[in-house]
């Protein structure tokens, strides 16, 4: 039981920046921003490309800086060239495909045989033994979190959030939606790309194809998240995002060990989550309104 | 304080539905004037509103702002000195940040705060409240509550304050109290003279009630055909009524106002 604790910790806080990513993007910019599925293997390959040759902390910075880039190809796209918002995402995510094989040297996997990673740094250390990854991972998220919140509540952040919140306001505001919209996916894509670094090293490898329905999980944890928090705040949110990440990762350890169900069934899981949860407003209007007609014809009944 | 030289707006240059909506208007405001605009719909009111504020550029002509030349500068850049608020209280505020947020957006925004790190102090907050109280509305004390929680006549209170928590060259008041309830209507009204004065704000209004129009500022422009038809001020101004206003009106473009809310106003 400890060791599912302790993975779904290792793994939740590992997986969290991206659920942050989207907290950004598709909360507070109101963007699907359908690079994060490439972007997080760039991250993870330029990551364990970078500790390959002996840099990890550099890799794992590296691999943010990369990460706000390809956020900057799509901004770029749906701001200057007037690619509607989502396809922008896509046809990153495309190109991102074969800059991500170029990273790894043309090849669709690369491992880390017996090169230090950031993780390998503090398992030596005295006391903390196998909580090493949960320890490095998650002071990252909450430093990053921190960050976050503070980040939101500065100028530029408060226009952000603008930008997201009321498109006339910002028009008539002294706010250049261009300029925020891409700080925005900057920092979402950055976040990601740490995300995919952390994932990358503490894996010992990359793959072309390990960023698969990241977007859609990073959501669910979102959605879970805010489920059990509620959303309001920005505080509230970012929170929302590491608990939601930590508690999908639980219920994926304990599917994996108790064997409910396969494990590849999960994604389908996933995904009816992230559709029921998003789904939910129009599913409760709608059994709202069955509901009054139903109760008009027992009504009518019983005038007639 | 704003000059505005022969400017030439067409909507659709060269087609079927071109529509010259402003035609060689020039006009001279001195600082701290308040302006009161009037004229039928389609007249060009907020044609020019939005050529002073940017929303497209002029065909020809200038307009500067303060010695500043804002013909070719892009809207957001003029926004930083140009406030504005529209009829749809909806507009001017973001309804999922908090009262308190609104201000501070506006506040960092608009104060010569260059570094986009800057976040508000609890002095600032303090001085938020302070503002917050005048409007007699009791939103000091929700500072905490998302805006989308505010009725149409708070959010325009609101956005009133947001316009002018740091004092704008110019204040361009586009029908703001037009979607409100008559009440709520004249209590945003008289916020509107009472922060426009005290602050001495340069400020134009477009409304369709000719009694506030002569009531309020100090200068009246009635509008038709993208024109200036009719300046009004000083002692001319101060006699008129509405009615010889709508007859005046009449004579100049030979068509009544055809507007009921005018008349109704």
């Amino acid at each position: 039981m400890l060791y599912i604790i302790r993975t779904a910790l290792e793994l939740g806080c590992l997986y969290a920046p991206v659920a942050l990513a989207l907290f950004l993007s598709y909360r507070v910019l109101d963007i699907a921003d359908l690079t994060t599925d490439g972007c997080f293997i760039l991250g993870a390959a330029v990551s364990v490309t970078l500790t390959a040759a002996g840099h990890p902390v550099i890799a794992v910075f590296a691999a943010v800086i990369a990460g706000a880039c390809a956020g900057f190809v799509t901004a770029f796209l749906q701001t200057k060239l007037g690619v509607p918002s989502i396809l922008a995402g896509i046809v990153t995510n495309m190109g991102l495909y074969t800059v991500n094989l170029m990273v790894m040297g043309w090849s669709a996997n690369v491992s880390l045989l017996k090169a230090e990673t950031i993780f390998s740094d503090l398992s030596e250390v005295n006391g903390v033994g196998d909580w090493g990854g949960v320890v490095i991972a998650g002071s990252a998220v909450v430093i990053v979190g921190v960050l976050l919140v503070l980040f939101l509540r500065t100028r530029l952040g408060l226009s952000i959030r603008a930008t997201g919140d009321n498109r006339d306001m910002v028009r008539a505001s002294s706010i250049n939606p261009t300029f925020t919209v891409t700080i925005g996916l900057c920092i979402a894509n950055a976040l990601t790309g740490l995300s995919g670094a952390m994932v990358g090293q503490y894996q010992n490898a990359a793959d072309i194809n390990g960023g698969t329905g990241i977007v859609v999980i990073g959501l669910a944890c979102l959605i879970i998240g805010e489920t059990v928090l509620g959303r309001r705040s920005i505080v509230k949110g970012v929170i929302a995002a590491l608990l939601g990440s930590i508690l999908y990762r639980l219920i994926y350890a304990i599917v994996l060990y108790t064997k409910v169900f396969p494990v590849a069934g999960l994604k389908l899981v996933t995904a009816v989550i992230v559709a029921a949860a998003i789904a939910m407003p129009a599913i409760r209007r709608w059994v709202a309104l069955q509901k009054r007609r139903t109760q008009r014809r027992k009504g009518g009944a019983g005038n007639a | 304080m704003l000059d505005i030289k022969n400017i030439h707006v067409t909507f659709n240059p060269g087609t079927v539905t071109e529509k010259k909506a402003i035609t060689d208007l020039s006009l001279h405001l001195a600082p701290g004037d308040f302006v009161t605009v009037i004229g039928s719909n389609g007249a060009g009111k907020s044609t020019l509103f939005n050529a002073v504020s940017g929303s497209f550029y002029t065909e020809s002509g200038s307009i500067v702002l303060d010695g500043r030349d804002i013909t070719l500068e892009p809207e957001y850049k003029r926004s930083k000195y140009v406030g504005r608020m529209f009829q749809d209280p909806l507009k001017g505020t973001a309804p999922n940040m908090t009262i308190e947020e609104n201000l501070a957006l506006a506040y960092l925004r608009a104060s010569g705060h260059t570094n986009p790190f800057s976040s508000v102090t609890r002095k600032q907050r303090e001085e938020f409240r302070a503002r917050l109280s005048q409007l007699g509305l009791g939103l000091e004390d929700r500072m905490k509550q998302p805006v989308g929680l505010l009725s149409g006549g708070q959010r325009q209170a609101l956005t009133l304050l947001m316009a002018t928590v740091v004092t704008p060259k110019l204040l361009l008041l586009d029908e703001h109290t037009a979607a409100l309830d008559p009440a709520t209507a004249e209590k945003v009204l008289d916020l509107t003279k009472s922060i426009v004065h005290e602050h001495s704000i340069t400020c134009m209004m477009i409304t369709h009630n000719i009694a506030s129009a002569l009531e309020l500022g100090n200068r009246t422009l009635m509008m038709a055909d993208g024109r200036i038809v009719l300046e009004l001020s000083g002692e001319e101004r101060a006699n008129m009524t509405v009615e010889t206003l709508l007859k005046r009106f009449r004579e100049k473009t030979g068509s009544a106002l055809d507007n009921d809310r005018m008349l109704l106003g």
